[in-house]
Formats: structure tokens, C-alpha cells, sequence
């Protein structure tokens, strides 16, 4: 696993308070780990201020996964 | 109770009779405030009369630029935002058949869409402390109407709807959003109205008087209080009981 999904990892376990194995590639924030939309927008903020980068709305909302996750800040970062 | 030490607190409309007030109680109670307003030099003034703790950051609301960075002057200037007080508002008063695009416009642009903004724009440090206050000033008007001043009770009562909006997305992060809708407080605002106009008025109040701005700055100081964690989404009338609603 890349260093930026340890990291990422860390915050969603941190964040939403789960079990750091259902935390995998295809786990939906919302379906799979319990989020509620308020906690997606909470994800983000903690995403942007880890890595220093901008995440605009629309990009937020194309973050359903940890794997969307990961992959949106290795790009952009 | 009512302790504000280590709270920050900004004020809109800080240079106005209610805003000033309700300045002047937060920081009697130790909260840092930041007193912004259009108009510079009444905020020093306040400024200077409260000593420490006190910041201005002038700011034109109908100017969503400059609304859009206010709150972070404000982080920069006392370190948080824990407490939101849009107080600012402006008044362009005709008969409905009468009115114009621009005095609706410009109404709703400064009371109610900065009042957004503004909000929008705590929020995020509010989210992060897991507490917060927002307190909106409505008024009377937005709940009964009032002739001539169709834009300003629709910004009003627009406000209103957005706290409760507000207050149900972030109660569960220890941030409340309310109301305080003042009936007729004497300020020079209202000393304008002619004696006709004021016996008019008073013959409605039960109370049988205008109100001071300090009691509706004690209603605010209530609502940013830690005291008032468990009151959220609710509109505060404080009208003399002119309406009781």
C-alpha cells in the first residue's frame, strides 16, 4: 500500500470510527463504513489539509470510495 | 454563566444600535470580538471603548468578495471563529406595486446571501471544534409582514428557514444556528420615525414601549453561550409582545 493510502487510511479509520480491514479498495463511505453525507464533506476537509491540496465540490463528489480516495489525491498530489 | 472566556466572536453591523450592544455583552463576558460594519469609524470607536480583545475588520456585504474573505480576516485576526452574528442589515422601504428590482435585490443581496456566505464560511472551523454558535437577527417583520417592506421581511423570514436548514445539518457537531427576531428597539434606525408614527407603534406593543438594544443583545448572549447548547433551530421574538408567535 502507497504511502498516501496509509495516510488516507488513517483518516477514515480515525474519522468514521471503523475497523481498519473494511476499510479496502471498493468500501463505500456512505454503504459500507457508515458515513453520513455531513461526514463525507468532513473527509474531504481532513484529505485537504493531510496532503495541502484543493479539493473542489465537484471533484468531492465523485469521492464515493477509499479507493476514489486515494486515487484523487495520488493524482493530485 | 454565560461565560465567553477564550471565545471569538464576530459581530456584522458591530457599528449599529443592536450590534453594538450585543458587541459590547459578548466581550463583557470575555469573548475576543471582531466588530465589522461599513462604517469605519464608529467600529474604532468601539473598538477603543472596549480596550482589548477587540479587532475591526470593515467590510461592505453587498460586496461578496469582500464577504467571502471577512471570515478569514477574522480567523487571521483572533485565531477562530466560535461565534457568528449577522447583524447587518439594510432597509429599502416602498410599496410593493412600487418596487424595483434593485431595492429588492439589494436588500436580499446584504441580508440574506451574505448571511449565507458568512455562515458557509465559519463553518468549517466551527465542524473541526465540534462547537459553534450562530445567532441571525431577523426581525418581527419576517413573521407578521409589514406594508412597504415586502424585500426586507422576504430576507427576513429567508433567514428564518435557512437557520433551521443550517441547524439540522450541523446540530449533531455541537453547532447550533438560531434566531433572534427583535420587535421595535430604539435605535437610531427607528428614532427617525415621527412621534405619529411611534404612538402608532407603541399602541400595539403590550409592553407599551420600544425596546432597548440590550435586551436584545442578552438574548444573544444567551443563544452564544454554552449554556444554550441544547437550543437550536429556534426563533427568539423579542417584541414587547407585539406578536406572539
Amino acid at each position: 500500500m502507497s504511502d498516501i493510502a496509509v495516510r488516507v487510511k488513517k483518516i477514515v479509520v480515525e474519522h468514521l470510527g471503523v475497523e481498519e480491514d473494511k476499510v479496502v479498495e471498493n468500501a463505500s463511505f456512505i454503504d459500507d463504513l457508515g458515513a453520513d453525507s455531513l461526514d463525507t464533506v468532513e473527509l474531504v476537509m481532513a484529505f485537504e489539509e493531510e496532503f495541502g491540496i484543493e479539493i473542489p465540490d465537484d471533484a468531492a463528489e465523485t469521492i464515493q470510495t477509499f479507493g476514489d480516495a486515494t486515487k484523487f489525491i495520488t493524482e493530485a498530489s | 454563566m454565560f461565560n465567553l472566556d477564550g471565545k471569538s466572536a464576530l459581530i456584522t453591523g458591530a457599528s449599529g444600535g443592536i450590534g453594538g450592544e450585543i458587541a459590547k455583552s459578548l466581550h463583557a463576558q470575555g469573548a475576543t470580538v471582531a466588530l465589522s460594519g461599513t462604517r469605519v469609524e464608529p467600529l474604532e470607536a468601539l473598538a477603543a471603548e472596549l480596550g482589548e480583545r477587540a479587532h475591526v475588520l470593515p467590510c461592505n456585504l453587498s460586496d461578496f468578495e469582500a464577504v467571502d474573505a471577512l471570515p478569514k480576516q477574522a480567523v487571521a485576526a483572533m485565531g477562530a471563529v466560535d461565534v457568528l452574528v449577522n447583524n447587518a442589515g439594510i432597509t429599502r422601504d416602498n410599496l410593493f406595486m412600487r418596487m424595483s428590482d434593485e431595492e429588492w435585490q439589494s436588500v436580499i443581496d446584504v441580508n440574506l446571501t451574505s448571511t449565507f456566505k458568512l455562515c458557509k464560511g465559519v463553518l468549517r472551523g466551527m465542524m473541526k471544534a465540534r462547537w459553534g454558535r450562530i445567532i441571525n437577527i431577523s426581525s418581527v417583520v419576517g413573521a407578521t409582514g409589514n406594508p412597504g417592506q415586502g424585500n426586507y421581511a422576504a430576507s427576513k423570514a429567508g433567514m428564518v428557514g435557512m437557520s433551521k436548514s443550517l441547524a439540522y445539518e450541523v446540530a449533531s457537531r455541537g453547532i447550533t444556528v438560531n434566531c433572534i427576531a427583535p420587535g421595535f428597539i430604539t435605535t437610531p434606525m427607528t428614532e427617525k420615525l415621527t412621534d405619529d408614527q411611534k404612538s402608532g407603534i407603541l399602541g400595539q406593543i403590550p409592553a407599551g414601549r420600544m425596546g432597548d438594544a440590550g435586551e436584545i443583545a442578552a438574548a444573544a448572549l444567551y443563544l452564544a453561550s454554552a449554556e444554550a447548547g441544547y437550543t437550536t433551530g429556534t426563533t427568539l421574538h423579542v417584541n414587547g409582545g407585539m406578536a406572539m408567535i
